[in-house]
């Protein structure tokens, strides 16, 4: 027994806090770690403001500060999709805090009218195609992929994801909902595997041949061409990026982006941890290391995009995806799209 | 060796009120999470639900209940024929087999579902260098592939047989000695003895062990979302997260619940009709038959596979990767994320043993059947995803804290904050409704080593209730006591869902960093993380093994 009392004594002397500081900004944030980190802390140097951080699935980080209500410690929540934001938008977590510096650098389709949130980044939701086995030529639109040609050589994660769900909102919004369920049903149908594994899996699976077109985020593609893993680097440079919908609305586009939570603390720094990240120099970060497309006009893009060439970007205002977010689940769920 | 029916002859010790009192508050904190849950079961909904009946719910229920069958005979197959050959008979390699049959058990299944996924997919080694070798392209061959509903059946199977293994194995040595050697003495050998004797009176133990295993694979989230299984759990989050329903997901796991609630009758029902206590315990050890020739290089073989594939495989799959990317994944933080995994799990152990141990001696002082059926109810949170019971959890502590600050505030005009959420505590709670089950189980199964005459012999010999728990009881569990903490321990490790939903600020995890990793598909970076929480893993396994080691009949195993 005294040999488990130490052992208990031992266990809680490592669980030492770390005390949170005066001067300090916390941050609920969907990103991984690994992806948002770096930025932080060069916040953190230029600033003297702190960053305490938890990161998870977006829904669960929203149910937390739901749960914690006006105690919550959470001054910004970082997240991916308009979808999302929408979503904690809705749910009431956000403020309406913003400042004219936010509202001069991010463009007005990127952003709550309200300043409930600001979009910091976006991204593409793109087809790769492998050049051996596709002529370009064929390829047209995300609406083209019903056709019979396309049987049994289309690869597409599950449609939990929300990449897919807030591309279907897109479609229904321009269309309406049966539309958008005829589209879900063609493509599932044309499906060469059953959805599994997440943008940088359909990437490999084209590279490999498993399937000869695929629907990814165009930053999978920009990652894995710089990444040091070899594999992955082989598969990405095996595809080819095509921009779908260039001969009518665009190509999709979405957001990352953040909002100042309603019970912030910290309100002044959340806002301050905002404008740090919508800088020239986070925003150029961001476009380097993650591949994206900035969300700030004339930051410019990696050499790898760049490489991608002009294309014509649907300007749907993403609160769209939002407000459809359920309807398009659902939709799903009548197709079939696992 | 005397059956013993359930104990109904047995009186109520004086201070029986005392135990279920107890009991009642123990178990009224235990289950607030889950009654938070079921709240949302009756409370209305947004018309979602009709809208899952009709098009998703058939595929959960359909592809639930093939997983759970499938799983079922996989681990019964694999564990009982383990546990019987390392018992009952002699061959090359049984001795290490009696111990590393626990291996797998080190092994989380999502991590197995990574590395195989890895091994096995079309673009992977295996299959790349078989068409390469066979000149074959896409479409002219057929592979079975991993993520399916088959792959999950095959990755659960193979790291949840040691809980089948380690009971039924229990189970054996303890009838070796009597009835198998009566069994013997009477012509009934062989695969007879197996089917007619050993295997009837083992029953209770395997299906205990399948118990765990079933409520293991219904909670499992990992697996099965990773290979786009569309699965009970999987459901939950689509629903909660994707439509934002919370009745809906709720109505979800409510009939999940039922299911668990199902499993853990049947395990009752099955404990009941059957306990065996020995009449002596003087015992031998039986002398293990020795398997000559082909059929000793079988039983090798049969022992040896699910290693092989559970552990050996994955590992050194994993340790491949690990060592191509250890410049990269080794560095401090790494070191405080091992710190954080240990310590928590640690803690979180010792914690639930509490609540186990209070549990468990209530349930054997109680006769009343309400609190028996509370106690039940307490142990199935084990079958509860991670996510639900953390979802649980936050909305009453959330509840608690902002009445307190809201009393504190009016009260004396100070604002108390969050007290609960966000700390440790909330997350060592979450893990207590998870796998009080656990321990309860180990705790319990120990306890039932007592005959219930020796209670009442102590009685009447004028030792005072605290003297019976004292100088009986806990001489008794204490090696039950180091089995529960062991497998909390491994468990809470390779926790996920509720450690990534209810960690503190800046608390970071081996297993959150693996999942967020190799969720990216960035399986090379993940494999260090995911190694040390097997090599964790491996600490409380080899304890366990040497436990088994020493194990002899009478002595307190599990």
């Amino acid at each position: 027994m005294r040999t488990t009392l130490g052992i208990l004594a031992l266990g809680s002397c490592l669980f030492i806090q770390p005390a949170v500081a005066a001067e300090a900004v916390n941050v609920y944030s969907s990103r991984g770690e690994a992806l948002i980190k770096p930025v932080l802390d060069k916040f953190t140097a230029a600033s003297g403001i702190e960053v305490n951080l938890i990161t998870g699935k977006s829904k669960a980080l929203m149910q937390r500060m739901t749960a914690e209500g006006r105690n919550s410690p959470a001054d910004l929540l970082l997240t991916v999709d308009a979808g999302n934001l929408v979503a904690a938008q809705q749910a009431g977590l956000f403020q309406s805090a913003g400042s004219d510096v936010l509202d001069e650098r991010i463009p007005a389709n990127l952003r709550d009218p309200d300043r409930h949130w600001y979009g910091l980044s976006q991204r593409a939701r793109v087809m790769i195609y492998n050049s051996e086995a596709v002529d370009p030529s064929t390829l047209n639109s995300y609406e083209s992929l019903v056709e019979p040609e396309w049987k049994n050589r289309i690869c597409v994660r599950s449609s939990s994801n929300i990449y897919n769900q807030s591309l279907l909102a897109s479609i229904i919004s321009h269309s309406d909902i049966a539309t958008g369920e005829a589209w879900a049903k063609g493509v599932r149908e044309n499906m060469a595997r059953k959805p599994q594994g997440n943008d940088r899996a359909q990437i490999a699976a084209v590279a490999a041949g498993e399937c000869d077109v695929a629907i990814v985020n165009s930053y999978y593609l920009g990652i894995m061409l710089n990444g040091d893993d070899a594999d992955q680097l082989k598969a990405a440079q095996a595809v080819t990026l095509f921009y779908p919908n260039q001969d009518n609305r665009g190509t999709h586009v979405n957001i990352s982006g953040a909002g100042v939570s309603k019970h912030a603390p910290n309100k002044d720094n959340a806002i301050a941890l905002l404008e740090f990240l919508a800088s020239d120099e986070s925003q150029q970060w961001y476009a380097e290391n993650n591949n994206e497309y900035p969300a700030v006009a004339d930051v410019p893009m990696s050499e790898t995009v760049a490489s991608w060439g002009q294309f014509k970007a649907d300007d749907i205002a993403v609160v769209k995806f939002g407000e459809l977010n359920a309807e398009a689940v659902r939709t799903f769920d009548r197709a079939g799209w696992e | 060796m005397t059956k013993d029916y359930g104990g109904r002859t047995r009186k109520a010790s004086g201070s029986a009120w005392l135990w279920s009192a107890a009991a009642v508050l123990m178990a009224a904190v235990i289950l607030t999470p889950i009654l938070t849950i079921l709240y949302f079961v009756v409370s209305p909904s947004e018309g979602n639900f009709q809208h899952l009946v009709d098009t998703v719910l058939p595929i959960y229920v359909l592809n639930s209940l093939l997983l759970m069958a499938g799983v079922a005979i996989g681990t019964t197959l694999l564990g009982v024929s383990t546990a019987w050959l390392t018992t009952l008979f002699d061959f090359p390699g049984r001795r290490v087999f009696e111990w590393a049959q626990l291996l797998p058990l080190a092994m989380p299944a999502y991590i197995i579902a990574y590395s195989y996924t890895g091994l096995l997919e079309f673009a992977g080694p295996v299959q790349s260098s078989l068409r390469d070798s066979m000149q074959w392209s896409h479409g002219d061959y057929w592979f079975p592939p991993v993520r399916s509903l088959g792959g999950a059946v095959a990755m659960l199977s193979l790291v949840l047989y040691p809980y089948v293994f380690l009971l039924a194995r229990a189970a054996f040595i303890n009838q070796s000695v009597c009835m198998l050697e009566a069994s013997r003495t009477l012509g009934c050998a062989g695969w007879r003895m197996f089917f007619r004797v050993a295997l009837p009176l083992a029953r209770p133990a395997i299906i205990a062990g399948l118990a765990l295993v079933m409520m293991e694979t219904l909670a499992d989230f990992g697996t099965v979302e990773y290979f786009g299984v569309q699965t009970f759990t999987t459901g939950i989050f689509r629903t909660w997260f994707g439509l934002y329903d919370t009745a809906g997901a709720a109505r979800l796991a409510g009939i999940l619940m039922v299911f668990v609630l199902t499993l853990l009758a049947l395990e009752r029902v099955s404990r009941k009709q059957a306990k065996y206590h020995f009449t002596t315990e003087r015992v031998t050890p039986l002398k293990a038959g020795k398997l000559l020739g082909w059929r000793g290089w079988l039983a090798t073989a049969v022992c040896a596979l699910p290693i092989l594939l559970g552990f050996v495989v994955p590992a050194m799959q994993l340790g491949g990767l690990a060592l191509g990317n250890w410049r990269k994944s080794l560095d401090a933080e790494f070191l405080a994320l091992m710190a954080n995994s240990v310590s928590l799990a640690l803690t979180a152990a010792i914690v639930i043993l509490v609540p186990a141990l209070l549990l468990a001696l209530a349930q054997r002082n109680s006769r009343s059947k309400f609190i028996k059926i509370l106690i039940r109810l307490c142990a199935s949170g084990y079958a509860i995803p991670g996510t639900v019971v953390a979802i649980g959890v936050l909305i009453p502590l959330g509840a608690i804290d902002n009445s307190i600050d809201l009393w504190a505030e009016e009260t004396f005009g100070i604002r108390t904050g969050l007290l609960l959420s966000g700390t440790l505590f909330a997350l060592i709670f979450a893990y207590s409704v998870r796998f009080l089950t656990a321990a309860l189980n180990t705790v319990e199964s120990g306890l039932q080593k007592i005959k219930p005459s020796v209670d009442e012999a102590a009685r009447t010999l004028g030792c005072s209730e605290s003297q019976v728990l004292r100088r009986i009881y806990l001489p008794v569990v204490r090696g039950s006591v180091l089995t529960a903490i062991l497998i909390v321990f491994v468990d809470v490790l390779k926790e996920l869902p509720a450690t990534l939903v209810l960690r503190p600020f800046n608390f970071n995890t081996l297993a959150v960093r693996t999942y967020e990793l190799a969720s990216d598909e960035r399986l090379a970076e993940a494999a260090l993380p995911a190694l040390t929480i097997v090599a964790c893993g491996l600490i409380p396994v080899m304890l366990l093994s040497r436990a088994i080691k020493r194990s002899r009949p009478g002595s307190s195993l599990t």
